[in-house]
């Protein structure tokens, strides 16, 4: 039933859906099952390349969720991201326990090597795995919450939340790269040895966790697909074409908007939770303005209000992104602009335009033949 | 009534006294001080060539003990001839020398594997010898010492005042307690009131060396506003010395904490200074972002770049004319604007004109030209910082009062933000562009319909502002290191700045931008680099929640929409 109402008139997303599953299928067999030397063979490496990039895939869902429907360009959403990052990245340095550098029964390596007498008391609780989650979530959603309701309140919006977004993963990151921070400086949590009793290093684990990954993605898909198909996504969407109408009519238009950009940071926090064990570190570079922009240059390429579109658009920049900076180093940071520029000035709902284009081309030599 | 005609006839004689001297001047002016140079050059010659003090020279090179050279160097002293404390100097360094072959007194410098020799009057090249053709002048402690009072004493009559100046100020550090006369002969001699406080600081200080209690006190007061540093040490080591009485420590103490509570007050100032240097540079990158941001809310991302392009600016230009440094800047300016500007008009009419009206677009369109920039520098130059030197008349620094000195980079910085943005707000206010700009941002319809092109303006309005981010690149090359990402460390500031201030609002971006930067280095040393960053950005950002418009909302008709 719920199924139903989600996925009827969305066959882009049934497709993208079905393809998700297949993936997800086929990935771990073609990693486990076939012997290495076999051409169906896949390495774990491009397993955890492809997890990585689920995430990022999840990631750009949640920002189109806020950007796409709601109207709120957030330039700070990679900062959500590496917070539900370090929230994970908490547990999983309480995993090491004694097998540290400095064999401390409790502290992390950089505690002893900082001269820390005792754990922060905000690193309590993370030895626990449903402590750390509850957190992957309840960080990102808080701050996501108190900032948007700040935010929205005072009916900040437009370019100028977008900027202030950006400043706030800015002060975030200056804030993460102090030793006293008490979350490892500028070196980040690394050196994680495993997760809930499995080896990060075995193969097992990362085709886990990419199945994990694919499942949230999936999960988060149809959690976006819900609330967009929902009243309440037509409220947003109100919202997002014209504010002081849907204002007028009567809407708290403050309440919607800090609703959903909170469950877009918690979303986020998924994200950034699942990536850290398959990347095996998190430092305060996640949080650097140019992550958050780059992100939402994934969804505008996939074309921002198709939820599926943002996820396609994530994985073609990223898998082009890895491709040309491993070819062209230099070429990136070109072709990322270019992307930017073009994107915004030709194709404003991403493929679909471009798709759109080439039909109508299509059609028009068909017509002449 | 009464006193007038009795004053009138001293006015007369003072009158007359005047013209009588003027007449004077006027007869023979011209053939007085021609001859009187000429007089000048005679004396001058005659002087460095004086037999009086060839002869002292050579009694010294005859001078068999120790007594009869410190005579002779006693009658150098007091010739009064130019090159005596040359001389002096010389003899103390052990550079003065006598030839084995006519005992004549040389001044000699190591060249090679012999000596390159000169007349220590004239200056006169003679030549090089080896080493074994002259002996060296020798000397012993006490004479040494009585050598050095003398060149002190000699430096001490240097008609230079800022050459005497230091002078004293040396023998103050010297600790040399005879000297305590001589500054004290001088002093009732010297006329120019700075010099005559400065002998008494140094008397003050050589006095806190003092056996007597009382008199040690008392230089301790005399010394107790005093900021070098070497005062400092010794009123240090007088607190800390368990062999002197409790009364001289306790003073010591008191003028240290005297000392302290100045310095930390300086230190205050000097903080305040390097706050408004900072938001000179905030001010500058930021007015010209002002300016975009004005007309039709354009956010240009890449603005941080045309910064960065300024400041490559200036590198090439010194890179053209390596010979001109000193002149590099007066070019880079008006070339910056240039580059930056055209870069802005192209980025306009290329990208900006199509997004109007959709801010969001614009900011993702420019943030893309922001990174196609920043990899064509690195690609072009390099992805290493470059070095920009700093022309000579804008390093170092000036003292303002002892203890506190401003540096003259920063200086010039602030006031070249403060012409930049008085030049901006006169080309507002009185040139035709101005005068367009501000009726497009009001009411572009109706601007419109008053026939301004309201396309032409909204260009040249992005090229101004893009053209004061490239001066603000120069100003800052002067600062930082040029490198590709020096754009980046200053946009979310620069954004920072003009929300706070009001958007389009030029007096509101001042204000903010100096007043965050003197906040931000108030905080500094309490809190740490870092964290005052992160405080300021908060506060911000919690100031905006309060006031969505900033320190000076528009008012009016321009505020809607």
């Amino acid at each position: 039933m719920l199924f139903r109402r989600l996925l009827t008139d969305d066959r882009g997303g049934r497709l993208f859906l079905a393809a998700l599953g297949v993936v997800t299928v086929i990935v771990p067999i073609a990693n486990l099952v076939m012997p290495p030397d076999s051409p169906l063979h896949v390495s774990t490496f491009t397993v955890a390349l492809l997890g990585k990039f689920l995430c990022y895939a999840l990631l750009a869902i949640a920002l189109d969720l806020v950007w796409g429907y709601a109207g709120i360009l957030s330039l700070g959403h990679g900062a959500f991201f590496a917070l539900g990052g370090y929230a994970m990245g908490m547990h999983l340095m309480r995993q090491i326990g004694s097998r540290g550098v400095y064999g401390h029964p409790e502290l992390p390596d950089f505690m002893v090597f900082l001269n820390w007498e005792k754990l922060p008391w905000y690193w309590h609780g993370f030895d626990m795995f449903w402590f750390a989650m509850l957190m992957v979530v309840l960080v990102p959603g808080a701050l996501a919450f108190v900032f948007g309701w700040l935010a929205f309140r005072s009916r900040v919006k437009g370019v100028y939340f977008s900027i202030i977004t950006q400043a706030m993963t800015y002060a975030l990151m200056l804030a993460f790269f102090r030793n006293e921070m008490g979350f490892g400086g500028n070196n980040g949590l690394t050196d994680f040895k495993d997760l809930l009793g499995a080896s990060l290093q075995a193969p097992s684990t990362r085709v886990a966790l990419f199945v994990v990954s694919a499942i949230a993605l999936a999960g988060g898909y149809l959690v976006c697909r819900y609330i967009v198909t929902s009243r309440l996504g037509r409220v947003l969407t109100a919202i997002r074409d014209s504010e002081d109408r849907a204002r007028f009519v009567g809407f708290k238009v403050e309440h919607y908007k800090v609703w959903v950009f909170t469950v877009s940071a918690m979303l986020a926090g998924v994200a950034g939770a699942l990536y850290v064990p398959q990347v095996g570190i998190i430092n305060p570079n996640e949080f650097q303005p140019l992550n958050s922009i780059e992100l939402v240059v994934w969804v505008a390429v996939g074309g921002r209000g198709t939820l599926y579109g943002a996820a396609l658009g994530a994985l073609a920049v990223n898998y082009a992104k890895s491709v040309l900076t491993v070819e062209f180093p230099d070429a990136w940071l070109f072709a990322l602009g270019a992307l930017f520029v073009i994107v915004t000035l030709l194709l404003p709902n991403g493929v679909y335009d471009a798709a759109a284009a080439i039909k109508r081309l299509l059609g028009r030599r068909l017509r002449h033949a | 009534m009464e006193r007038r005609p009795a004053r009138r006839p001293a006015a007369d004689i003072g009158r007359h006294g005047v013209t009588f001297f003027r007449s004077r001047r006027r007869k023979g002016g011209r053939a007085r001080l021609v001859t009187g140079f000429l007089a000048f050059l005679a004396f001058a010659h005659a002087a460095l060539a004086s037999p009086e003090f060839a002869e002292t020279l050579e009694r010294l090179g005859a001078a068999k003990s120790y007594e009869d050279r410190l005579l002779a160097a006693r009658r150098l002293a007091e010739s009064g001839h130019p090159n005596a404390l040359a001389v002096l100097g010389d003899l103390l360094e052990g550079r003065l020398y006598t030839t084995r072959t006519d005992g004549r007194v040389v001044v000699a410098e190591t060249a090679g594997e012999g000596y390159a020799i000169r007349d220590p009057a004239t200056g006169e090249d003679l030549g090089r010898v080896g080493r074994r053709d002259v002996t060296r002048i020798g000397l012993n402690n006490q004479l040494r010492s009585s050598l050095r009072m003398l060149i002190a004493k000699l430096r001490l009559e240097d008609d230079n005042k800022s050459r005497r100046l230091a002078a004293i100020e040396e023998i103050g550090r010297s600790g040399d307690a005879e000297m305590i006369d001589v500054l004290a002969e001088l002093a009732g001699r010297e006329h120019d009131d700075k010099i005559k406080k400065a002998i008494e600081t140094a008397i003050a200080v050589l006095r806190l060396d003092a056996e007597d209690a009382e008199t040690r006190i008392a230089a301790i007061e005399a010394v107790s506003g005093n900021m070098s540093a070497h005062v400092r040490a010794k009123l240090t080591r007088l607190a800390g010395d368990d062999s002197l009485d409790a009364e001289t420590r306790e003073a010591a103490a008191r003028a240290l904490e005297r000392i302290e509570a100045k310095a930390e007050r300086y230190e205050l100032l000097s903080t305040m200074f390097f706050g408004l240097s900072l938001g000179s540079v905030l001010v500058l990158a930021a007015i010209g972002l002002s300016v975009t941001f004005g007309i039709k809310g354009v956010i240009n991302m890449a603005h941080g770049e045309l910064i960065m392009l300024g400041a490559y600016t200036t590198y090439v230009v010194q890179q053209a004319f390596p010979s001109a440094i000193d002149y590099s800047l007066p070019i880079a300016i008006p070339a910056a604007f240039v580059v930056s500007g055209l870069v802005g008009i192209a980025i306009e009419r290329g990208i900006v004109r199509f997004l109007y009206g959709r801010p969001l677009e614009t900011l993702l369109a420019t943030f893309g030209v922001s990174l196609i920039l920043q990899q064509t520098v690195r690609t072009v130059f390099s992805p290493l910082n470059r070095s920009v030197t700093t022309p000579s008349w804008m390093s170092g620094s000036i003292e303002i009062v002892p203890g506190f000195a401003l540096t003259l980079n920063r200086l010039y910085i602030l006031a070249f933000s403060l012409v930049v943005f008085a030049l901006l707000l006169l080309v507002l206010r009185y040139t035709r562009l101005g005068l367009e700009m501000r009726a497009v941002t009001q009411n572009r319809a109706m601007a419109k319909a008053m026939g301004i092109r309201s396309d032409r303006v909204d260009m040249l309005a992005f090229g101004l502002g893009a053209g004061i981010a490239g001066v603000a690149g120069v100003a800052l090359s002067q600062l930082t290191n040029v490198g590709p990402n020096l754009g980046q460390a200053y946009i979310v500031d620069s954004f920072m700045v003009v929300v706070f201030g009001g958007v389009g609002n030029l007096w509101g971006t001042l204000v903010s931008g100096l007043g965050l930067g003197v906040v931000s280095k108030l905080l500094e040393p309490e809190v740490g680099a870092v964290l005052a960053k992160i405080l300021v950005l908060v506060f911000l950002i919690l100031f905006i929640q309060k006031r969505p418009s900033g320190l000076f909302p528009q008012k009016g008709r321009a505020a809607e929409g």
